[in-house]
């Protein structure tokens, strides 16, 4: 029977997954920069070669300082992060007493008909370390694109979108969505995370 | 060092001859004033019937009235010159254009390359009777000493330098070339090679014929270095191609295209250099249109500036056919690879950053990829500045108070009921000197839905709250 597979051949493709028990995931991760989260991750970091989606309720909630550790990391190392049409003007002395080397930040203006270009182009290249986009219209083929560009090109890209597509399914690796707890503070729950069920703990920044 | 010397003796006949079907037919160059045309020089079949060069027209046109007449132009020497310095470049790096009617070779480099002196000299004989030119060719340790073997005796050559000086010796003094008319008067006073001119007195010599004569003596004979305007080939490549017929889409301009791209990089890898702008026209019946393609580096990549190109091409609307195309890049400055590490953690890279970049400014325009850096000035819209150039590290900002990471354009008003005061006021009052003044307290606030807002306020109040960042 030349149709038959081994399941054991299924199962170490990644194929067929053994329900109720986890699979092996390798902690190969782009640690964070903020211990609490990489605990959370099952890869404890970034996914690699991967799409993150970040979910923001609006502009300004602590986006940027959840990755900020990352990109000063990436930068100080000399590698490049690309910003694709920002939304609003990085202001360089913020940025750098984070601890970015603005020499190896560039921004890309394009219109939002040529942001997704812009954006896939430079995913896939593999000449950037990390890739930021806004890609507000991207739709789950394009974010499929997307996927598959980091993947090829080796390189973490960051989606930041409104909330409101939190519901919709996205072939991104990681989706974290921002929330606020009873009292106000502003935490990062995970709501889809790859090798792994999503934890129920958030993230809340401040607390560590 | 060996000198190969080309002697070119009919250089403006040889270049009207070669481009005519029937080069035996008596032809004449013709130059002079027009009351007085005179014979410039005539080819073989015109001075078997006694023309020669000098001659009056009338005269001419008396002795054979078939002569075939061609106006001298007397810059086609030189540019003619020029085209065979550049051929001869591709023989030797060390090429001297700079006496009138021959080129000078140094080709001692050349023989690991080319073989030995034999080899090269049947290579030359053979290369230059294609083209279309006689000439003579001579061999010598100084570049002054092949120019004479070659007026002496076709094919010449010396490479001992005692033996040089030994045939040197038995030069007549008048086939010397020896500056101005020194030759003749010393052939008149009786010394007739160049070993007796040599035994004379060398203060009596400078004396009678200047410094001149003497300097010609010491290198001819290698006493003395000559120093030789190499040549170099022209800073600019210009290539047209003609359609011949009309074109009125984009996609049949391609495949010439990339001929001519790939011509361009193969010119710039022989000159080692690269480019960094260059125009493409695209040439209509009566107008043209100029298509620009400007990189921040030098690149000679035949792939990448295809891409680029192409790129920059589809977005010009072509409103009447082309006919040819004509790439003309004006600067080649040199080419600096890129150099990479040995153990490049990121070796699986497929575009490297500057390719990257020249891909991105193609299509989104050339101000589309920049950076920022911070400046000194305390008003937060002035304290950043945009960095276009590629290249320079970014140098710190003074320290400050915590600042957002976004930064609007300009200040919107902030309208929000419940808004929280985190911190401040600061204080900014600057800007007295530029005229724009700012006079401002700045807040940190939190909105209803949890964003961190800086947004400013006029001195002592809380109120009329202007956003003027995030603290994302």
């Amino acid at each position: 029977m030349g149709g038959a597979i081994a399941i054991e051949a299924l199962l170490a493709t990644q194929t067929l997954w053994h329900a109720g028990r986890h699979a092996a995931i390798a902690a190969d991760g782009e640690p964070t920069g903020h211990a609490a989260l990489d605990a959370l991750l099952p890869q404890r970091g970034w996914p690699r070669r991967a799409l993150t989606e970040l979910l923001l309720p609006a502009d300004g909630v602590g986006e940027l300082a959840l990755l900020m550790p990352t990109l000063a990391r990436f930068t100080q190392a000399g590698a490049t992060v690309a910003l694709i049409a920002p939304p609003y003007l990085p202001y360089a002395p913020a940025w750098q007493a984070a601890g970015v080397d603005l020499t190896h930040l560039q921004l890309i203006d394009a219109a939002a008909r040529d942001a997704l270009w812009a954006f896939e182009q430079c995913l896939r290249s593999g000449a950037c370390a990390a890739v930021l986009g806004w890609p507000a219209q991207a739709d789950a083929a394009a974010l499929r694109r997307l996927q598959v560009a980091a993947d090829s090109g080796a390189c973490l890209g960051f989606a930041l979108r409104d909330r409101r597509h939190a519901d919709n399914p996205s072939p991104a690796a990681l989706r974290l969505v921002h929330t606020r707890t009873g009292d106000g503070t502003g935490v990062w729950q995970v709501r889809k995370c790859r090798g792994g069920p999503a934890p129920v703990q958030a993230f809340a920044p401040g607390a560590c | 060092m060996l000198w190969a010397c080309i002697l070119l003796p009919q250089l403006a006949l040889d270049a009207v001859l070669r481009r005519l079907p029937d080069p035996a037919r008596p032809l004449a160059l013709v130059g002079g004033p027009a009351q007085l045309r005179t014979l410039h020089a005539v080819n073989a079949t015109a001075a078997a019937a006694g023309l020669r060069a000098g001659l009056r027209l009338t005269a001419a046109h008396a002795l054979l009235p078939e002569v075939a007449l061609v106006d001298h132009d007397a810059q086609a020497e030189s540019r003619w010159q020029q085209f065979l310095a550049a051929w001869a470049y591709r023989h030797s790096s060390q090429v001297g254009a700079q006496w009138p009617g021959c080129l000078l070779l140094e080709v001692r480099a050349s023989f690991g390359l080319l073989g030995p002196w034999p080899r090269i000299e049947a290579r030359l004989r053979e290369e230059l009777t294609a083209l279309g030119f006689s000439h003579r060719i001579a061999m010598a340790p100084t570049p002054r000493a092949a120019h004479v073997l070659a007026g002496l005796r076709d094919g010449l050559s010396v490479s001992n330098p005692a033996a040089l000086r030994d045939l040197l010796d038995r030069v007549p003094v008048r086939r010397a070339r020896l500056p101005g008319d020194a030759g003749e008067r010393l052939h008149r006073m009786g010394l007739r090679d160049l070993r007796s001119v040599r035994a004379l007195p060398a203060d009596g010599l400078r004396r009678r014929f200047g410094a001149a004569v003497l300097d010609h003596l010491a290198r001819l004979y290698g006493d003395a270095d000559d120093a030789l305007t190499l040549y170099r080939p022209p800073d600019r490549f210009d290539l047209r191609i003609e359609l011949g017929y009309d074109v009125e889409s984009h996609t049949p301009l391609l495949f010439p295209l990339r001929r001519m791209i790939g011509d361009l990089c193969t010119y710039l890898s022989i000159r080692d250099g690269g480019v960094q702008r260059f125009t493409l026209r695209l040439e209509h019946a009566i107008a043209h249109t100029d298509v620009d393609v400007g990189l921040l580096a030098a690149e000679r990549e035949p792939a990448l500036l295809f891409e680029l190109t192409r790129s920059r091409l589809e977005r010009v609307q072509l409103e009447r056919p082309v006919v040819a195309l004509r790439l003309i890049a004006q600067e080649l400055p040199p080419f600096v690879p890129a150099t990479r590490d040995l153990f490049d953690v990121r070796t699986q890279q497929n575009l490297p950053w500057p390719q990257l970049r020249e891909r991105l400014r193609a299509r989104l325009g050339d101000g589309a990829v920049h950076r920022v850096a911070p400046t000194c000035d305390p008003r937060p819209e002035r304290a950043w500045r945009r960095v276009d150039a590629d290249d320079g590290a970014v140098a710190p900002a003074p320290p400050r108070p915590p600042r957002p990471a976004w930064l609007l354009a300009r200040p919107v008003p902030l309208r929000d009921a419940r808004l929280r005061l985190v911190s401040g006021p600061e204080r900014l009052e600057s800007g007295w000197w530029d005229g724009a003044d700012a006079r401002r307290d700045y807040y940190v606030l939190e909105t209803a839905q949890g964003q961190r807002a800086w947004a400013f306020a006029p001195p002592g109040e809380q109120g009329g709250w202007m956003l003027h960042g995030w603290f994302a």
